[in-house]
């Protein structure tokens, strides 16, 4: 919940300069085993043995493009490995414009944790060629379990799960106690195996007009459902999703 | 021929000269007729008012913004209010800006006199100065023909009414006053060996905070026994920053909008920022997180934030933003933020007013008055304090038997009567003369932006391996001028704001100009030529 202040801090005058975003679509391009990197660029696995507040360097593959505003963006970012969080990156708004689902960025930045969630931070970044579009990889069975985090800002998808009263017999929330109005961002939460856990819709990823804001205001307690997003982490898990089925 | 050219240039520069005006005749909304309260109010007529307001992600406030709406409606059933919430005074700020230059600004809003400053340069008379309304015999505060029970102007505390002062006016009504407090995990200072102060100091909490800093041969925190903590969190480090300063005589700014917070005394503070940031002992919100989250899960022991942010604070706070198995059992205690002078305690004071903007029909805008007037009443003023941290902004309210027992069952419970809750209210209550608000002025906004980028940029660097010194201090200052546009006399008060494209009226003028222009170079050319022959 509270994260979103933040972004609503950084982010208050970009309603309206954010298109819909373009999701993966379930065929990978330019798929290997791993991620091949150019000279002086992190591995994953670097990335992920590098302190906080270091310098790194990355190439990645843009999933997401989640917000731009006064010369900075917000991405989820994938490759072959693992994925990146790239916070409030200086971009210009015509750069921004480049960026489409899958184009390859490489990004030098520092590596940062807020609240849980490990980003890149104060970066810059250069499109390169090539171009990347991860497959959602079926994380249902990790809910729960300590192995979860190890998918962190992936793109991931959750099947059969059972939505469940958000409160007062609501299928979802206007933010997260419901106190917010259309626009806002939803919450609403869904089981399985008798745990429940919380999704969000992320307005700044998906706002009113897209399908999954819609899908969500119309799902009823009861529904079992099926859904695809990216990891995203804010004090645990808190999943921003981008379509949601009903089964 | 010698004489037709100088009337056909005449009439150019004639046009040259009115169009601007013509255009700005487009303008409505920025050249507004100043607002005359109406003789009367006409009731036979019905009306239809904007109120944007602002909660903090709270349900409760919500639905008191909406019982609001609904009582005062019941008293004028010819005046409807059409709610618009946010979540960000930033989110409402923007809002306001872009509306004000269409002509569709809300009728009241919820705001901070900063954004106000800025409203004021948006047009002429956009926004309502209110002196007339408070003492207007029969619609003003107390009025006689105001039909609930309405506040007199002396009924407000004056401390609070006079932060709604802008140059000779008053722009705002306060409607809810906060401070910042410091929330304090006391099981971890005695465990430490300290005692709390009665006042707390800076040279307190950075010394404790650096004892936390010890740890076991495994990594873990002596103090928690977890592998993380960060002893002290600043959640606004504008406030931070302005603070040091006015508790140390500091310079920060004038009231005429002269830019004085590049100074010596800045520079000291932040070395000492810089050190506890190094040892990471310090960091911010910006930096980590929520200070109540890392304090309510033992990772924390000085959390400073807002004291509407009370109920967010401690093992048994309402609102929870971790999960239960990282919570832990601590005592916590509510003090003021840290002094220097703790015989003469400063802290600042902070909280939503309440403006109006100008419309054309001015019986419009004394609904919106009368509406205004209303969120001051005692039911409005006790119910929404009572969400968090905040006290009423009038004496009648804050001495009314309800909000008086409210004070007094502190501890009942854990809910609406949360003793955290209670207690920073308390805290304001007992410490307003010793609040402080900042000059005002266009630009007042970037300057307290960049107050507090300077502590967030020392932070960063340190943590990063950087050397402050004078050489990065100098840079910073610089650099932080440069961001906020404070070097270029008007600083713009939308912080580092990009001001986007020009609007259509002033794209129409520039281009018309150049028209203008192109015409007359011609025929002066030809007429020329036509002197030539």
């Amino acid at each position: 919940m509270k994260k979103k202040l933040v972004l609503l801090l950084t982010a208050s005058v970009l309603l309206g300069s954010f298109s819909a975003p373009v999701f993966a679509e379930t065929e990978t391009e330019e798929s290997t085993e791993t991620a091949e990197k150019s000279d002086g660029v992190m591995t994953y696995e670097e990335y992920i043995a590098a302190e906080v507040d270091t310098e790194v360097v990355v190439e990645t593959y843009v999933q997401a493009k989640q917000s731009w505003w006064e010369d900075t963006a917000t991405l989820y970012t994938q490759d072959q490995d693992g994925a990146y969080f790239i916070y409030d990156m200086a971009c210009s708004e015509e750069d921004y414009e480049k960026l489409e689902t899958g184009t390859k960025i490489k990004v030098t930045g520092y590596k940062s944790e807020w609240s849980g969630e490990v980003e890149i931070i104060d970066a810059t970044f250069e499109i390169e060629e090539g171009s990347f579009i991860a497959e959602a990889l079926d994380v249902t069975e990790l809910l729960g379990t300590d192995e979860l985090i190890d998918h962190q800002n992936e793109f991931v998808s959750f099947t059969g799960l059972t939505v469940e009263d958000s409160g007062d017999g609501a299928a979802f929330l206007y933010s997260w106690d419901g106190s917010g109005t259309d626009g806002d961002d939803l919450y609403f939460n869904a089981s399985l195996n008798g745990e429940t856990y919380t999704f969000t819709v992320e307005s700044y990823l998906c706002d009113n007009t897209t399908d999954v804001y819609k899908a969500v205001t119309e799902l009823n307690v009861g529904d079992e459902i099926d859904m695809e997003g990216f990891l995203y982490w804010y004090e645990g898990v808190n999943p921003h999703i981008t379509s949601v089925t009903v089964k | 021929m010698t004489g037709k050219p100088k009337t056909t240039l005449c009439l150019f520069l004639l046009l040259c000269m009115t169009m601007p005006l013509l255009l700005c005749g487009c303008h409505g909304s920025r050249e507004m007729e100043a607002f005359q309260v109406p003789e009367e109010f006409d009731t036979t007529r019905e009306y239809e008012i904007t109120f944007w307001a602002k909660n903090d992600t709270n349900k409760t406030q919500t639905e008191i913004y909406e019982k609001a709406i609904s009582d005062f409606e019941e008293i004028y059933p010819n005046i409807t209010v059409n709610l618009r919430l946010y979540t960000d005074y930033g989110d409402i700020y923007n809002d306001v800006i872009t509306n004000i230059s269409t002509n569709t600004t809300p009728n009241v809003c919820i705001t901070y006199p900063d954004h106000i400053a800025t409203y004021l340069t948006g047009g002429t008379n956009t926004v309502v100065p209110l002196d007339t309304l408070f003492t207007d015999e029969k619609y003003g505060l107390g009025g006689t023909e105001v039909l609930f029970d309405s506040v007199t102007q002396e009924e407000i505390i004056p401390d609070f009414l006079e932060e709604c002062r802008i140059g000779e006016h008053y722009y705002a009504i306060p409607y809810m006053r906060s401070t910042e407090a410091c929330y304090i995990n006391k099981t971890y200072v005695e465990a430490l060996g300290y005692t709390l102060p009665e006042v707390l100091t800076w040279d307190f909490v950075w010394e404790v905070s650096e004892a936390a800093m010890e740890k076991d041969e495994n990594g873990n925190f002596l103090v928690n026994g977890q592998s993380v903590m960060i002893p002290f969190i600043y959640k606004s480090t504008d406030n931070m920053m302005i603070q040091m300063l006015k508790q140390k005589g500091g310079d920060y700014s004038t009231e005429n909008g002269d830019i004085l917070l590049f100074n010596d005394t800045t520079e000291d503070l932040l070395y000492t920022i810089a050190e506890h940031g190094a040892s990471r002992s310090f960091s911010t919100f910006k930096i980590s997180g929520y200070p109540a989250n890392f304090l309510n899960a033992g990772q924390c022991i000085f959390a400073i934030d807002s004291t509407a942010g009370a109920t967010w604070m401690g093992s048994e706070a309402p609102l929870m933003d971790i999960s239960e198995d990282k919570v832990v059992d601590f005592e916590i205690e509510v003090m003021t933020i840290p002094q220097y002078d703790t015989e003469n305690p400063q802290m600042i004071s902070q909280g939503p007013s309440i403006c109006i903007f100008n419309k054309e029909d001015s019986q419009e805008v004394l609904a919106s008055w009368l509406f205004a007037q209303y969120l001051l009443t005692n039911e409005v003023q006790t119910a929404y304090a009572e969400t968090e941290g905040y006290v009423p902004v009038t004496s009648k309210a804050q001495n009314s038997q309800e909000y008086q027992e409210y004070l007094s069952k502190s501890g009942e419970d854990n809910s609406e009567h949360y003793e955290v809750k209670i207690k920073a209210s308390q805290l304001l209550l007992e410490n307003t003369e010793n609040t402080f608000i900042t000059p005002v002025f266009n630009g007042s906004a970037s300057l307290r932006d960049a107050a507090g980028q300077l502590i967030e940029n020392v932070v960063k660097s340190v943590r990063r391996g950087e050397e402050v010194d004078d050489e990065y201090m100098e840079n910073l200052y610089t650099d932080v001028t440069s961001l906020y546009r404070l070097d270029q006399g008007e600083a713009s008060s939308a912080g580092k704001k990009d001001l986007g494209p020009l609007p259509q009226t002033a794209v129409i003028l520039l281009a018309s100009l150049a028209v203008v222009w192109a015409f007359i170079l011609i025929y002066a050319v030809a007429g020329r030529r036509n002197t030539g022959k």
